[in-house]
């Protein structure tokens, strides 16, 4: 996880959201778990509209070498990634209907 | 409806006059005797898909498969040799006994590279080849020859970088086991598509419960309508589903279906989310330029070359399906039985790596979002293995639309009654 202060300004009000940056899909899963409705709509309302800006901000280098800032905003867009479906579908942080199912990533690319 | 044609039969099934139209029983997948002759008649004779060979990038790149579907503790090393063939061997130390390679714990999967396998317990060496090439104090042993003691081959050949094993060393060539439904799709550039997402899941059904989930799209409209726009679920749930075409191979299978296109005909359709990074359900909406700068598809990808074309899906008998999306990326799907009413569910989706990250995060939304729908057809299965469980209903009717699912239970039963007959007849297994 990074400390404050490290984003470049146009993101930082993403700086309170750094506990979701998170590397692997497995973090950001559970966090989403444990986390309210409430707190990732709020986490939502901020990244959201950040998305194409972090886009064209993290293309200016390679994808294989970001440095360290543009990795956390990968990170915290993953997530954003993550939280959209219990906001934008499902109105709760599980699926629904997936009852005592369970699946898990086992292989994955990590930025 | 018949939005799109169907075979001169007048349906889909009637066009394979041995799969019959009767209602199917489904006792095979609730009696543990049924399961039991599965795993002789099956699993342990015909050819198993265990993977890609881009796990296996170098010399000594190896790993490992459980394979309880074949047998209580059977477990399987795959390797890359020397001279870059592909080899099998029992995960098995020719001294004792023990397990040769695995991790902390002996019953999970490992993988990673060496130049040898050592055994844990006595520091027996084998070769990548298999062969056994140190006894610790060889001496203190009663002529033991070391060519004697090679690990034990399992038949391992690859088609298009699948790799596959067979317990059974007289089974025929794997390409001729794939026959004309493989040989149609070779060419498709499957080995570009090396960023991988894998999953893996223990689910309380029969195999073949959550192969028939996948085995049709007749669900799609109803039970993943959550996706959708409450008026496009509707409109969706009128139209219901139809595939463009089926083609049985026994013991294959595939579908053609319309879907999965990209972009969608209207943005209302779907989510913020998809709308901004272009991807979904049916993967990244943009092509990646291997697929555009592809001259020809192979002839059996949309195999009617019909413009709705959007998703085609094989099953490689007994428990490989692969989807090839049109947007331009493929995913695997594995059932590996473990008990009568238990399966490891494993899925792997294949995308062109990503050149830039607008293309990696609609990569990662494909992903998020398979898992989403892989958890609502997980649970919906332990019910139906509960409810056929039961009894009370034992003779389902199964539509058009779900012939797949009725030439899976009919091969499967056919396998098991023929393995029998074979024993009788043998007067051993």
């Amino acid at each position: 996880m990074a400390t404050t202060d490290t984003l470049p300004a146009e993101f930082s009000a993403l700086e309170q959201y750094l506990d979701w940056d998170l590397a692997t899909e497995p973090e950001r899963y559970a966090k989403r778990l444990a986390s309210s409705m409430t707190e990732m709509q709020a986490f939502y309302d901020v990244a959201f509209p950040k998305l194409e800006a972090v886009m064209d901000y993290c293309d200016t280098f390679p994808i294989d070498d970001l440095p360290e800032d543009a990795r956390t905003l990968m990170h915290l867009m993953q997530s954003l990634v993550m939280v959209s479906f219990p906001i934008e579908a499902w109105k709760q942080p599980r699926v629904p209907d997936s009852g005592a199912a369970w699946v898990e990533l086992i292989r994955e690319p990590v930025i | 409806m018949a939005h799109f044609p169907k075979p001169d039969a007048g349906s889909w099934t009637e066009n394979y006059p041995e799969l019959g139209t009767a209602p199917v029983d489904y006792n095979d997948s609730i009696d543990p005797a049924f399961f039991e002759a599965e795993r002789d008649a099956v699993f342990k004779r015909t050819w198993l898909n265990v993977g890609r060979v881009e796990r296996l990038p170098r010399t000594g790149s190896y790993f490992t498969k459980e394979l309880p579907s074949a047998g209580k503790g059977m477990s399987v090393i795959i390797v890359k040799t020397k001279n870059g063939s592909v080899k099998a061997y029992h995960n098995v130390c020719r001294h004792r006994g023990n397990k040769l390679v695995w991790n902390d714990f002996p019953n999970e999967e490992t993988s990673g590279t060496c130049r040898q396998f050592t055994c844990k317990y006595h520091a027996w060496r084998y070769d990548l080849d298999g062969k056994l090439t140190f006894i610790q104090q060889e001496e203190e042993f009663f002529d033991v020859d070391k060519s004697d003691y090679g690990l034990v081959g399992v038949r391992c050949e690859s088609w298009e970088g699948f790799i596959f094993i067979n317990f059974d060393q007289h089974a025929k060539p794997l390409t001729d086991y794939l026959g004309p439904l493989a040989k149609g799709i070779e060419g498709y550039p499957f080995h570009e598509m090396t960023e991988t997402y894998s999953y893996r899941a223990e689910v309380g059904s029969n195999w073949k419960l959550f192969m028939d989930a996948f085995a049709e799209f007749y669900h799609a409209p109803v039970l993943h309508q959550g996706q959708y726009t409450k008026e496009e679920a509707a409109k969706i749930q009128k139209y219901g589903f139809e595939a463009l075409y089926y083609e049985m191979a026994s013991p294959h299978a595939m579908i053609s279906t319309w879907g999965g296109q990209a972009p969608p005909a209207s943005m209302d359709m779907v989510k913020p989310m998809d709308q901004v990074l272009r991807s979904g359900l049916f993967g990244p909406w943009d092509k990646p330029e291997v697929m555009a700068n592809l001259t020809e598809m192979p002839a059996g990808v949309n195999p009617k070359k019909v413009p709705q074309w959007g998703i085609d899906e094989w099953h490689f008998y007994p428990n490989l399906m692969l989807l090839i999306w049109e947007p331009g990326w493929f995913l695997t799907y594995h059932y590996w039985p473990t008990a009568v009413d238990k399966h490891i569910f494993e899925s792997t989706l294949y995308f062109v790596p990503p050149k830039n990250a607008r293309e990696r995060l609609a990569q990662e939304l494909a992903a998020v979002t398979f898992k989403e729908y892989a958890l609502q057809d997980a649970n919906t299965l332990e019910a139906t293995q509960t409810m056929i469980g039961t009894k009370v209903v034992n003779n389902f009717p199964l539509c058009d639309q779900e012939i797949m699912l009725r030439h899976l239970h009919k091969v499967t039963g056919d396998y098991v009654t023929g393995y029998k007959e074979e024993v009788v007849s043998n007067g051993h297994h």
